[in-house]
């Protein structure tokens, strides 16, 4: 009998969570206006409750899964008897209604975690972060309740089964995929929370970049894990062996990472020489607003993607006008306030400073680029223009010369120094990085075939110049002090975050300069005991067979992988036939490895027998998503550095707006 | 004063840029997607349904106009959007189906169950045509007139009331 009730116990958490953050949203932030203690400490409380009612309510969604209660609608589009349980369990953000959830159970943990760890902030600058945090969260709340309610019943006349979770999405990548994006996209809604506090106050100082900063990084982590998660997913999953298709949904993912790196450097410059204020509180505001224009572009369907999968032009409205209050408020805020801020700390035009202007122009460069290519068409279309498609080419023929000058530049940055660099010592400490960078650059190709390719040529070059910079500079570092040892044990974690996130970067670079340039692929028709070759491997299909799976039937093939004779792996790739929605899958065969992959994806059966098959070699592949998971390790690490856990004591000190202490980083 | 308008300037790119996807909510992305009308159907080698060994191309749509419909055995619409299609291969209209990501016996089973209105369908197993088509949804149809030129794209089920509104798109580039 009780659990006949869980949807309506998680109907009625809902609603009461919108209450909380209504209350979270204006008598914390009317408090602080006012000075009016106790309410702001309204504040704390209301977050804390939302966060739990949100997490009952999205228990309830995740319990109706597991207990198959198909009268639920959301359920019995999204779920299956014969479903493993670990699919029903992620099932709950397979589609539209359930994911607009997490994200707002997501973002309620957000607050969460701000009431937990920014005790040593003042109570106005609380009240009024938190306050921000609750507009945004009562607008998805209220988003939730009236267009997407996932709780909405099939009574009378439930349907005996569900129609099933689509087969791309039972998948383990998609397990964790779109928690991590989320985590990124809404972690971004804290630092917004904090630039917009600063423009009400008017203070933007030293001391406030050290509290957005752990924030900020974290996000970025969460964002950048949860692109390279998409990616592999596409990769594996799709069976084209892609893993970028600059599809609308993926570039917007890409554009609040692009402006989060953008504001990551920014913050540093604000933080050590407290210039450049106004343009890292713009930043922190565009790239949340690039998170909601992303979340807009997914679920109104203004745009066609392979993922997009929840067209309704009313919710579609309903989210322009949540971005249009949210974005359009705070940059009038921004245009208000902004004035206020102003330094006046000069640097020379060869300096960290100038250097690290001219990482923020080209990374805003990017973005732009990336944002015209997804809405150029809806532009042109909205002005009677024209119906047009913007594919590959034209991302590619501007990104990668972008990447290529970003790259050159992040040599330069790290060995030089804040205010003022003399070129001559900048040039004398690096020639020797460059030179031997261009030389390893120039052989790579031959070595690899023997033959000259200047894409490949040039993408190293890239990658090996911020590589080997950073050894000269850590060379430099290391050198004078007593012993090597001692030398490393100086350097901070902000230090080693930044190494280790640009050879994240760098990493990537030769992962997406290897697969495009050395990739090899091949469709061929193969019946049992005959072979194929590609790039030095011997492909035997030795076995065909069928299996039942739980929810689907299999064709299988067994292919063998020879080199030179010696055995390398056997091969399973499936073609599966989802019962119920009678969807037919491919599920690739992955032979993965550091420098290749072996991929072998199942097309058709043929008249005779034999079966046509798509086979590939992927070198590097793997360096793609390597670089990632470094450059997100590097977003922890550079935040987890002493400086950024002093007590409330020593934070309040720290209110000068000048350059605080000489820290090397 | 410049700097105090130079900081609005976000603000009014953001209410441009509002504006723009405002309006996008009320147009078609489907519309949009079609870049093929006015263009020729894509060129294509695939078998046929009906005949394994068969081998056709884009010349099939040669010299009369047709009315190029995109289903399979697993899509529930398809079954539903069939009385439709035989209403219009009955009021003269040369039906091509392509059957989209399916297995050869299903379709065939499809048919027999739900009903013929097509003359010839295309076999198109891993979904290479429809990519090419730019399909993201099953069923959609296409009119190719006598030059092969797309000339109308239908996105979803052809319901019963708009038989009407897709002969008059045939009889209109006839």
């Amino acid at each position: 009998m009780l659990t006949l009730t869980i949807p309506e116990v998680g109907l009625f958490a809902l609603l009461i969570a919108l209450c909380l953050s209504l209350l979270q949203a204006t008598v914390p932030l009317l408090g602080a206006a006012t000075r009016r203690p106790l309410w702001m400490a309204f504040a704390e409380p209301m977050a804390w409750g939302q966060f739990v009612f949100l997490l009952v309510s999205y228990a309830s969604l995740t319990a109706s899964f597991l207990l198959d209660d198909f009268s639920v609608d959301y359920v019995a589009r999204n779920s299956n008897s014969m479903l493993p349980w670990y699919y029903k369990f992620t099932a709950v953000w397979g589609s539209h209604e359930g994911s607009v959830l997490l994200w707002s159970l997501i973002l309620s943990g957000w607050g969460f975690a701000v009431s937990l760890f920014s005790r040593q902030l003042p109570r106005d600058m609380l009240a009024r972060v938190l306050g921000v945090l609750g507009v945004v969260s009562a607008g998805f709340l209220l988003f939730i309740v009236v267009t997407s309610s996932p709780f909405d019943r099939l009574l009378p006349g439930m349907p005996a089964d569900g129609a099933d979770l689509n087969p791309l999405l039972q998948d383990v990548g998609l397990i964790i995929h779109p928690p991590m994006l989320y985590m990124g996209y809404v972690g971004f809604s804290v630092v917004f929370a904090f630039a917009i506090a600063a423009l009400i106050e008017g203070r933007l100082d030293a001391a406030w970049t050290r509290w957005v900063r752990p924030w900020t990084n974290i996000a970025w982590a969460f964002l950048t894990l949860g692109i390279a998660l998409g990616s592999w997913w596409a990769y594996y999953e799709l069976g084209w062996g892609g893993w970028w298709f600059w599809d609308p949904v993926e570039n917007a993912s890409l554009l609040p990472w692009l402006s989060g790196t953008a504001l990551i450097h920014s913050l540093a410059v604000t933080e050590k020489r407290g210039t450049f204020k106004s343009w890292t509180a713009l930043l922190a505001i565009f790239t949340f607003s690039l998170s909601l224009l992303g979340t807009f572009l997914v679920r109104s369907g203004v745009l066609t993607s392979v993922h997009a999968f929840a067209n309704d032009p009313s919710r579609g409205l309903f989210i322009l006008a949540l971005l249009g209050i949210t974005v359009g408020v705070s940059l009038l805020i921004f245009a208000l306030r902004a004035p206020r801020m102003s330094a006046n700390a000069g640097f020379s035009w060869l300096s960290r400073d100038a250097l690290l202007l001219i990482n923020n122009i080209l990374l805003v460069i990017m973005t732009i680029t990336v944002l015209m290519g997804t809405l150029y068409p809806l532009i042109l279309d909205a002005l009677g223009l024209g119906k047009v498609s913007i594919g590959a080419p034209y991302f590619n023929s501007l990104f990668v010369p972008l990447t290529v000058m970003l790259c050159a530049f992040m040599g330069l940055g790290p060995v030089s120094r804040w205010k003022q660099m003399p070129g001559r010592e900048l040039f004398r400490r690096l020639l020797g990085a460059g030179l031997a960078a261009l030389a390893i650059a120039i052989s790579i190709p031959f070595l690899y075939n023997g033959q000259w390719n200047v894409a490949v040529a040039l993408g190293m070059v890239a990658a090996l110049w911020v590589v080997l910079a950073l050894v000269r500079d850590l060379f430099d570092k290391v050198r004078n002090a007593s012993s090597a040892l001692s030398g490393l044990r100086k350097l901070t974690p902000s230090y080693w975050g930044m190494v280790v996130g640009h050879v994240g970067l760098a990493v990537t670079i030769v992962g997406v300069v290897m697969v495009s340039n050395y990739a090899m692929e091949r469709n061929v028709r193969l019946d049992i005991g005959e072979q194929v070759n590609l790039g030095g491997y011997d492909f035997t299909l030795t076995e065909l067979g069928e299996r039942r799976g739980p929810n689907f039937l299999a064709d299988t093939a067994t292919i063998e992988v020879a080199r030179e004779g010696r055995i390398v792996t056997t091969l399973y790739p499936e073609k599966r036939l989802y019962i119920a929605r009678g969807q037919p899958m491919t599920d690739v065969a992955l032979h993965p490895g550091l420098l290749r992959d072996l991929y072998v994806a199942m097309g058709e059966e043929l008249d005779d027998g034999s079966w046509a098959m798509r086979i590939q070699v992927k070198p590097f592949i793997r360096w793609l998503w390597l670089g990632a998971l470094l450059m997100a390790f590097g977003g922890v690490l550079a935040v987890a550095d002493r400086r950024y856990r002093r007590r409330r004591a020593v934070a309040a000190n720290g209110e000068s707006t000048g350059p605080t202490r000489e820290v090397r980083a | 004063m410049i700097r105090r308008l130079l900081l609005l300037l976000p603000f009014l790119v953001f209410v441009g840029l509002a504006f723009f996807l405002y309006r996008g909510l009320s147009l078609d992305p489907s519309a949009r997607e079609s870049a093929l009308w006015g263009q020729e159907f894509p060129s294509f080698t695939l078998s046929t349904l009906e005949e394994p060994g068969a081998e056709v191309d884009e010349s099939l749509l040669r010299g009369r106009m047709s009315l190029v419909n995109v289903w399979a055995s697993w899509c529930p619409t398809c079954k539903e959007e069939m009385p439709q299609l035989l209403a219009l291969s009955e009021r003269g209209v040369q039906m091509v189906g392509i059957n989209y990501k399916d297995a050869r016996d299903l379709g065939r089973q499809f048919l027999e169950e739900f009903g013929k209105p097509f003359e010839v369908n295309i076999f198109d197993p891993a979904g290479d045509l429809g990519f090419e088509l730019g399909v993201y949804g099953v069923p959609e149809t296409f009119l190719v007139d006598a030059n092969g030129i797309v000339r109308y794209k239908h996105v979803g089920y052809i319901t019963p009331a708009q038989v009407d509104e897709v002969m008059a798109e045939v009889e209109k580039w006839h």
